[in-house]
């Protein structure tokens, strides 16, 4: 960790190197590291230092990106220079208008020391329990416990000098029985936060309850799915249909739909990275600070995110949803939450007469973006329900059905939601669990 | 450079390690994307750092660190070694590595043409005349080229002795046209050569001439807009399906390539990407295929992006059988499991993504050897059947052995004749039923060494780029259509 100051200096320093007529320099800074157990013990323990600068250059209407994580003048003016080359070797980009101008960033707590000082022995030591309780309750447990400390700053020649630290702490693991496993995961900014014992607890009674599997056969039935699997849901709905691009490029459920029903009414999904329940990170890539964007309201289409490209070509502002530069992703929710409902997670079988209880989705692709048809398996605790109460385990099963639709038949949505962070884009997500109806099953596995 | 493993190596054991390894790494990516008549990305990514493992105490450590100064050497290497410790709190059996390896020598990747020469003007040059191409189809929402270029050297030391340098060099193209139909909601997408619009091969800027983009670009965009137009794939419980070779690099590298992984099979990656089916008790017992199934390991083959001097560990590149006439005879392996199910020496597969990444069991080029068939007389000796090209999406189970798999396009083959077009042709199976299905591979002509260069595993996670042979082959009974 560098630090704000440090980081200004050199944002700065290559500022000054550039001569282009704009130029915009991000600062990412990561110190992690990851702890990895299976067969009830530690076979990866890992950590890492890195930082990385990412250089855009901008001269008239062409742009050039460079980055290195060589931090020496030399490596500096190196990237300087590349990008200046690229530039000037790139065709004008017509709808280039401008980098953001400054915006006030509100600061937001999301750095624990404990986090950022959490020690091999401390992660050992508690992978080491929960493995003494998965041996004393005679499973197998796998999984990994991370913890970081991150620093982004993003400066450009406008006057924009935003900088944020954080932490990340994520434990999650598979507890396994002869045939059967249970999932569990839990992520939180104060590493000391992390209640390995309940997570122990839940995963292992999962995997005890997921021996001997039999087969249920593939249909429409009504699911209760767990956190993370709507997890898995909200990713899509963030990729596929709340980004800007998506819509301007006639692939988003969204398109032409604001003020229009397009959930169930119950559901009510925004973006919020500066919420203090979220891994915040109050700006984006382009140093613009994040909006709160709601973007289903009980229902109705109200908004999607935007970067400054795809803002510009509506003459709209940005969100402060951009990824880094160069990006031919388009902008993207990267804190997004859904609403809870109002009945307590254990309640929300008791009416279902016969469905499933799904507590993980594995391997999910898109089919068509437009409705959102997704295939996948289920994972780690699949389970019949009959008349209110689950019944037995079942073997893992393929789905095939469209999420859009799965959020047009909720039935029932929990009070208590859960934070997970996601690994490849540094996002979090904070969701319930939820009942829903029709979902389509095609097939089982072995 | 040498100073910097020597001192690393010689830190380690004097902190207490029985075993180290070093790697320094420094890449250089290139990247030019063109979408719709802009360059909307060039750019340039350079990563140098080094990684150190160590043994200490029978459990591993591993740290890496971007800053290459003796004092930060000391401080990563310390770092390992404390980590290492930390391990073997909670350590299952000791690691063994069983026998020394001690390779020395310099590789690197044989190329024609250096990449990094080739001015930017010429890249995008090459890429706006298939952008305009395809853009010239009426219909076309969105045009997209890539290139991507990758240099990395790497410098591998161990305290048994080992020395290797090697250059790896690799250059990926391919485009991408996108056409909608906002009524319907239908979005359909044609890339080329390969899905999602990146081909890949560890050769020089020869490879992209090759693929002579501009040339297929019209075709690509056309067929995308016919396919809105296109019969939906019907379903059928069994039927007779055709894939393409690169869809067949698909079905290998994620029905064949990741269950062979010895550390998924050890139940290393449980907890993540999963177990798999192919269980120790059933090497060299198990039919994973029909007779004409030949699937082979060879981190040897030329262009292939799983080849290379010596892996991560220091083993030779090398050839081994994985099924040999339907025969599931082999796996991936490292030092450490081939030692614990006592299979001999390490067969040369563990690699790391980067200077910052500890290596693992990954895939080298996963391969099935081209059958006896021309590709002509496979399609004539069809009287019903259907022929799928280009993955468009692939799910399977954490064991790898549901899956289903979506292509891009499709054509019903009717009494040796492609007829109709089909559009969201989707099929699916279990792995080793459907493998005893297969009942033609073309021939060597339609052979190519496909490039794979996004595979992702491990914590933190790591992406390889992996390399698959194969040409198109026949699947009989097999279920299709699942998607209306």
């Amino acid at each position: 960790m560098l630090g704000q100051e440090k980081i200004r200096e050199l944002t700065q320093q290559v500022l000054a190197m550039s001569k282009a007529e704009q130029t915009e320099v991000v600062f990412t800074g990561t110190d992690s590291a990851l702890t990895r157990f299976a067969n009830s013990a530690i076979h990866q323990n890992v950590a890492e230092g890195n930082t990385e600068v990412r250089v855009r250059v901008v001269y008239g209407k062409r742009i050039g990106v460079a980055s290195g994580n060589d931090l020496t003048p030399e490596a500096l003016k190196r990237a300087v220079d590349t990008a200046r080359a690229i530039a000037m070797r790139q065709r004008e980009n017509p709808e280039f208008k401008s980098l953001p101008a400054p915006q006030p960033i509100q600061n937001v707590e999301a750095f624990v020391e404990r986090t950022a000082n959490f020690s091999p022995e401390q992660r050992a030591q508690v992978v080491n329990a929960l493995c003494k309780k998965a041996k004393a309750k005679g499973v197998v447990a796998a999984g990994a416990f991370r913890t970081s400390a991150s620093e982004i700053a993003v400066a450009n020649s406008l006057g924009v000098f935003a900088y944020h630290p954080g932490t990340v702490a994520s434990l999650t693991t598979v507890m396994m029985a002869d045939t059967g496993s249970g999932y569990a995961e839990v992520a939180h900014a104060d590493a000391s936060a992390i209640n390995a014992d309940a997570l122990a607890e839940e995963a292992i009674g999962k995997a005890i309850k997921s021996r001997n599997p039999t087969v249920a056969e593939p249909g429409e039935y009504t699911v209760l799915l767990e956190e993370s699997a709507v997890e898995d849901m909200l990713n899509f709905f963030a990729f596929l249909s709340f980004s800007a691009l998506a819509v301007q490029e006639e692939r988003s459920f969204m398109r032409g739909k604001s003020g229009e029903k397009v959930m169930s009414e119950n559901v009510t999904l925004w973006d919020d990275g500066l919420a203090p329940d979220t891994l915040a990170l109050p700006f984006d890539f382009e140093g613009v600070p994040r909006q709160r964007v709601m973007l289903v309201e009980n229902g109705i289409a109200r908004g999607i995110v935007y970067d400054t490209p795809t803002a510009q070509r509506e003459g709209k502002t940005s969100t402060g949803h951009s990824l880094p530069a160069p990006n031919s992703m388009g902008p993207l929710a990267l804190h997004l939450f859904m609403a809870p409902g109002e009945t307590p997670k254990n309640e929300m079988i008791k009416n279902i007469e016969r469905g499933i209880w799904v507590t993980r989705f594995w391997y999910t692709r898109v089919l068509q973006p437009m409705p959102v048809l997704i295939t996948g398996m289920t994972r780690d605790g699949t389970f019949l329900i009959e008349n209110g109460a689950i019944t037995r385990p079942i073997k893992n099963m393929r789905f095939t059905t469209s999420y859009l639709d799965a959020f047009n038949h909720i039935r029932a949505i929990s009070r208590e939601t859960k934070l997970t962070h996601e690994e490849w884009t540094g996002g979090a997500r904070r969701m319930p669990a939820i009942v829903t109806d029709g979902f389509r099953f095609t097939g089982v596995t072995q | 450079m040498k100073d910097l493993t020597g001192r690393a190596l010689n830190i380690a054991q004097v902190r207490g390690a029985s075993y180290a390894d070093v790697r320094i790494v420094e890449r250089v990516t290139q990247h030019v994307a063109v979408k719709n008549g802009k360059v909307e990305a060039l750019e340039q990514e350079e990563s140098l750092g080094f990684g150190v493992r160590v043994l200490v105490n029978g459990a591993w450590g591993f740290a890496a660190g971007s800053r290459l100064e003796p004092k930060d050497v000391e401080r990563v290497v310390t770092q390992a070694v404390a980590i290492a410790r930390a391990s073997a709190l909670c350590k299952g059996r000791d690691v063994n590595l069983g026998a020394k390896i001690e390779s020395k020598g310099v590789y690197e990747t044989p190329i024609k043409i250096n990449p990094f020469t080739i001015s930017l003007d010429e890249k995008i040059g090459l890429l706006l005349k298939a952008d305009a191409e395809m853009r010239r189809v009426k219909g076309v929402k969105v045009a997209r080229g890539d290139l991507t270029f990758v240099r990395e050297n790497k410098q591998f030391a161990s305290t048994e002795g080992a020395e290797v340098k090697q250059e790896i060099v690799e250059c990926g193209c391919g485009i991408v046209a996108m056409a909608t139909d906002p009524a319907t909601g239908d979005v359909q997408v044609r890339s080329y050569p390969n899905a999602g619009g990146r081909h890949q091969q560890a050769r020089g800027y020869e490879f992209i001439l090759e693929q002579k983009l501009a040339e297929n670009a019209g075709r690509v965009a056309e067929d995308a807009v016919a396919l809105l137009r296109a019969d939906q794939c019907p379903s059928y419980d069994a039927m007779t399906i055709l894939l393409d070779g690169s869809q067949m690099a698909l079905q290998i590298h994620e029905s064949c390539g990741h269950p062979i992984e010895l550390d998924r099979v050890l139940g290393s990656e449980a907890a993540y990407a999963g177990t798999s089916f192919l269980t120790p008790d059933k090497l060299n017992k198990f039919r994973y295929g029909s007779d004409l199934v030949n699937i082979t390991a060879d981190a040897t083959i030329p262009g292939g992006l799983g080849t290379f001097g010596w892996d991560d560990e220091g083993v030779p590149a090398q050839k081994s059988d994985i099924v040999k006439n339907g025969l599931f005879v082999g796996y991936l392996m490292s030092r450490e499991s081939a030692h614990e199910l006592r299979l001999g020496a390490s067969n040369g597969t563990m690699r790391a993504d980067g200077w910052n990444r500890m290596p693992i069991i990954r895939m080298t080029n996963v391969s099935l050897l081209p059958g006896t068939w021309n590709l002509d007389d496979l399609v004539a000796d069809m009287d019903d059947g259907i022929w799928m090209e280009t993955n468009r999406s692939w799910s399977i189970d954490d064991k790898r052995l549901n899956f289903q798999v979506g292509t891009e396009m499709a054509w019903e083959i009717k009494g040796g004749k492609k007829t109709r077009m089909l559009k969201n042709a989707t099929y699916t199976g279990i792995t080793p039923e459907f493998w005893n299905s297969c009942d033609a591979i073309s021939n060597e002509k339609s052979w190519v060494v496909w490039g794979t260069p996004n595979c992702g595993k491990g914590q933190p996670s790591q992406v390889a780029h992996t390399g698959h042979g194969a040409s198109p082959a026949r699947f009989r009974n097999v279920r299709v259509g699942v998607v209306k």
